[in-house]
């Protein structure tokens, strides 16, 4: 991309939202990716159901690692604050954040290297703390910005561009979190907006850890036949295994059921979660279920909300913060001053 | 022998998990009540149970309270190091053993006195069950040494009162076992010791106190809101003691909320992350760690330090490197404190020498932090942190009102044309900075990748060296705000002797004991990094200076000799390293070795 200035274009039909923000007060800087890449398809995407949530710029926190997906917070929300970190440790920054100020609304991007290699510790501790953040992992199974080595979830079979194929097994991010309590984990395909806008949205809603893993092309490195990341791969091989509307709360709820089963769920701000397709023999609250439909549909990309539980207290719930954050909490009640540290010396004569 | 009225070293040899620690303490805080200047040393082994462990008690009328080096008494309770323990002791001393069982006779000495007591026997007579026997048996020992050194029985009997009031088995168990101890002394042995202890007033004021809890307790009044660390020795005690305090002191009456956030992190990458993450929202956020955990940190440390963003690193220092002996002291983190992470990059340390001062510091380190928007270090050690120290009363001014340092307000963003993160105003080194969620107009991408003042990135030379001169800036600024070095001049002292932290009392002591043999010397307890004009000054005025440290590279020497223009022939290293607090007798005999040159300096 020749230049980073992006002119902001108005104009007075462009529809606005709750409070007022038309989707270019969503945007970004112009993107610096190779032309064509999954990741700003998913920054788009973003940037729609955040307008669509019409969450206040300002009142939204952009977390980020390292590497080519990390770079795109800078693509969304001009207007929010943004924290392009280490590589792989986006997750305990997020949750230092968090700890200190509860009130914003956090969104993580990630990608297979940062989060399934160097930072996999760290992903899997957010799941545990369920801590409250929407977590984009966008997978395109190679390093971009080293050019083109396999990463963590490349397939076995998978190759390279320079032709050799990948010997070891894959770690998929799905199946990973489900098998550590995670409370909201889905998949989607960065080349599936009417897909992924609503997951995106619910998984915002959601309170609690929400993993989204979003097979996402690289169009430089992994693009190529044999690549099982690549679009025409991906486009083959996804399988949609429940789709969902989600209807913000306070609106009238319009989801069409789809012909084979149903069902909602109610989220933890009052949003609904609402099914129009999901197989007989899939329950998306259903751990067991999720994880044996995933092992019985291999090499497929299997997409959609795949498991779902607003029942589980997130991290500040477990540690009893205040509903306010920390940060504002003034002084006088954090310090217990001079004639309670008077008294408290009597138990160390 | 003469006798001595508290003045005397007293050295317990245990196995570790036997409970021996509970019966230290008991005779510690015995003495401590009694009025009399007193410190424990625990030299203690990274085990659970099963290994030998040592207790020093050393009380001194004066008040020094470094190691003694030199015992009295050793109470010789651990069959797998009798030898050792009894080659220790200097002649004229005592060794208090149990006579259960016979001694070797290899082990018998002619210059000491054996006063054996059956303790094992007497307890196996008396208790039924078999944990108790074990237990039991460290608090008759501890009966036996209230006769011998004239504790006092009164304040004994109140503190078992304080500690097991509700627990009346207990309180009887000990009890008994007391008397056990201390009737075998008084039917066979002539009591008290020559050298014992009475009754004086030179503990008003002041209180026994580990450095951890002081720390913990330090970072509650400071404000700190959130705590997240792994678990590392010597550093544990820093969290659980802040948590026990915070859920004392920070429940909202009201609604029973915790105002803070405690965070067991995974490892000690996601520690700092979690505290850069918290101070980056606005939250005073601290850890604490020792070495390993350092090392780990590093990677986020340049991030923090880059970025400008505050963090408080408690590093309770160890022996390194490596795993090295995770329950024995030294000060080996000065130097990948001072430079951690790669790259440039220069952070503040401070040097607490005493419990007391780690309160007083643990505050302050927030305040610098903020202000400077850095990382800053409390370089304590496990000798402060672990060991009881008498201390005095801590105190808290309630006029203290937390150094945040510049942060725009929503209003103040409202009124600017345009807000740029790293632009400071002309003249100063320190730009301000915005909290996430206060305004859109704030609003900026913190990164770790290179940026300009304008908080752009950036790979353009001069916009990159633009910002990383101007925190060097702000490092030597902050040599303006840090505390200042405690400097006592004596008359006729021609050299210098410097220290930092938990080396104080044992140099002060060596120091009296210079002087009194003639070679009175200057001293500089320095508290931190950046030094001070002081220490430069001080460095100048004197022909040269002993340096003692506990490291084996004279890395405050390094410190020293890169950040200030002394040359490096006026620092004369004094190394202590073993693992051991230190003793005013390693001092004295490092410089025995230069008697030639300074007789030459005094004559």
């Amino acid at each position: 991309m020749p230049s980073i200035a992006k002119p902001l274009v108005g104009h007075p039909s462009l529809a606005k939202n709750a409070i007022g923000l038309t989707i270019r007060d969503y945007e970004g800087t112009m993107s610096t990716l190779c032309a064509g890449c999954g990741h700003d398809s998913i920054t788009a995407a973003i940037i729609k159901a955040l307008w669509e949530l019409s969450t206040p710029p300002h009142r939204l926190a952009k977390m980020s690692g390292i590497g080519c997906s990390s770079k795109t917070p800078t693509y969304f929300v001009s207007g929010a604050h943004g924290f392009n970190s280490a590589h792989g440790r986006m997750p305990a920054i997020a949750t230092g954040a968090s700890a200190a100020n509860r009130e914003l609304t956090y969104v993580g991007v990630s990608g297979d290297g940062d989060s399934l290699s160097i930072g996999i510790g760290h992903l899997c501790h957010a799941i545990r703390r369920n801590l409250n953040m929407l977590y984009v992992l966008e997978n395109n199974g190679v390093y971009g910005l080293t050019k083109g080595q396999f990463s963590a979830s490349t397939d076995v079979g998978s190759k390279s561009k320079k032709g050799e194929a990948n010997v070891m097994s894959p770690i998929d991010p799905i199946q990973l979190a489900l098998s550590i309590g995670a409370t909201f984990v889905a998949r989607s395909f960065s080349g599936d907006k009417e897909q992924l806008i609503p997951i995106l949205k619910a998984a915002i809603a959601h309170r609690g850890f929400a993993l989204v893993d979003v097979i996402s092309p690289c169009v430089t490195f992994n693009d190529h036949e044999g690549s099982t990341k690549s679009y025409k791969y991906s486009r083959g091989a996804t399988h949609a295994a429940t789709e969902s509307d989600f209807v913000p709360p306070a609106t009238e709820i319009v989801g069409s059921i789809g012909p084979v089963g149903s069902t909602s769920i109610r989220m933890h701000d009052g949003s609904v979660l609402n099914f129009t397709r999901v197989p007989d023999n899939y329950d998306v609250t259903d751990r067991a279920a999720a994880v044996k439909y995933l092992r019985e549909h291999p090499g497929q990309i299997v997409t959609g909300v795949l498991f779902a539980d607003e029942g589980v207290p997130d991290m500040h719930e477990m540690a009893g913060s205040p509903q306010t954050a920390l940060v504002n909490v003034p002084f006088d009640k954090l310090c217990p001053g001079s004639a309670a540290l008077e008294r408290l010396m009597g138990s160390f004569r | 022998m003469r006798s001595r009225i508290n003045d005397f070293a007293i050295k317990l040899a245990n196995v570790n998990g036997t409970g021996s620690a509970s019966a230290n303490s008991l005779i510690m805080q015995a003495i401590f009540r009694m009025g009399v200047p007193v410190s424990g040393k625990n030299l203690f082994p990274s085990n659970i149970q099963g290994l030998p462990t040592w207790y020093e008690i050393r009380v001194n009328p004066k008040g020094y309270t470094a190691r003694a080096l030199d015992y009295d008494l050793m109470v010789a309770m651990n069959a797998q190091t009798y030898a050792r323990d009894i080659k220790e002791v200097r002649t004229g001393s005592y060794v208090l053993y149990d006579s259960s069982w016979p001694l070797d006779d290899d082990l018998h000495r002619d210059d000491v006195t054996f006063i054996g007591v059956p303790l094992a026997r007497l307890c196996n007579e008396n208790f039924k069950e078999s944990r108790e026997r074990i237990l039991m048996k460290n608090i008759a020992t501890a009966g036996a040494l209230i006769e011998l050194l004239n504790i006092d029985a009164d304040v004994v009997s109140q503190l078992l009162e304080e500690k097991y009031g509700k627990k009346k088995g207990m309180r009887e168990s000990n009890v008994k076992a007391l008397k056990l101890g201390g009737d075998y002394i008084r039917e066979n042995y002539a009591f008290p010791l020559p050298f014992h202890l009475e009754k004086m007033n030179g503990n008003e004021d002041k209180i026994l106190i580990d450095g951890n809890t002081a720390t913990a307790l330090g970072c509650i009044y400071g404000g700190a809101t959130v705590a997240a660390w792994y678990p590392i020795t010597p550093a544990t005690s820093v969290m659980d003691n802040f948590k026990a305090f915070a859920d004392k002191y920070r429940k909202d009456p009201e609604t029973g909320a915790s105002n803070y956030m405690f965070l067991q992190a995974e490892d000690e990458l996601a520690a700092i992350g979690m505290v850069i993450g918290a101070s980056w929202n606005g939250a005073r956020a601290f850890t604490s760690t020792a070495g390993p955990g350092v090392s780990l940190m590093n990677e986020l440390l340049g991030l923090a330090y880059y970025a400008e963003i505050p963090a408080v690193i408690i590093d309770v220092q160890r022996v390194g490197p490596s795993t090295g002996m995770p329950t024995r002291t030294q000060q080996g983190d000065i130097l990948i404190c001072a430079y951690a992470s790669h790259g440039d990059t220069k952070h503040i340390l401070l040097f607490p020498s005493s419990p007391a001062e780690c309160f007083e510091m643990a505050p302050k380190c927030f305040d610098l932090s903020e202000r400077f928007q850095t990382p800053v270090f409390l370089l304590s050690d496990l000798d402060i942190g672990m060991n009881d120290w008498v201390t005095p009363k801590l105190k808290w001014d309630d006029a203290y009102v937390p150094d945040r340092g510049k942060v725009l307000t929503a209003e103040q963003l409202e009124k600017m044309n345009k807000f740029f993160r790293y632009l400071p105003e002309e003249g100063t080194a320190i730009p301000a900075r915005t909290l996430p969620g206060v305004h859109s107009k704030g609003a900026f991408f913190t990164r770790g990748s290179g940026h300009n003042k304008f908080g752009g990135y950036t790979e353009v030379p001069d916009e990159y060296q633009e910002v990383m001169d101007r925190l060097l800036l702000k490092h030597k600024e902050a040599a303006l705000y840090v505390p200042a070095p405690v400097i006592e001049k004596r008359a006729g002292a021609k050299i210098g002797m410097i220290t930092i932290g938990g080396c104080d009392p044992a140099v002060r002591e060596a120091l009296d004991i210079l002087e009194e043999m003639g070679r009175p010397m200057d001293y500089m307890r320095i508290k931190a990094f950046p030094f001070t004009a002081e220490v430069e000054v001080f460095l100048a005025d004197h022909d040269y200076c002993y340096v003692v440290e506990q490291n084996r590279d004279a890395q405050l020497c390094s410190l020293l000799t890169l950040e200030t223009p002394v040359p490096k022939d006026k620092i004369r290293p004094i190394l202590v390293y073993s693992g051991f607090p230190l003793s005013a007798k390693n001092v004295l005999d490092a410089i025995a070795v230069n008697v030639e040159e300074l007789n030459a300096i005094y004559s």
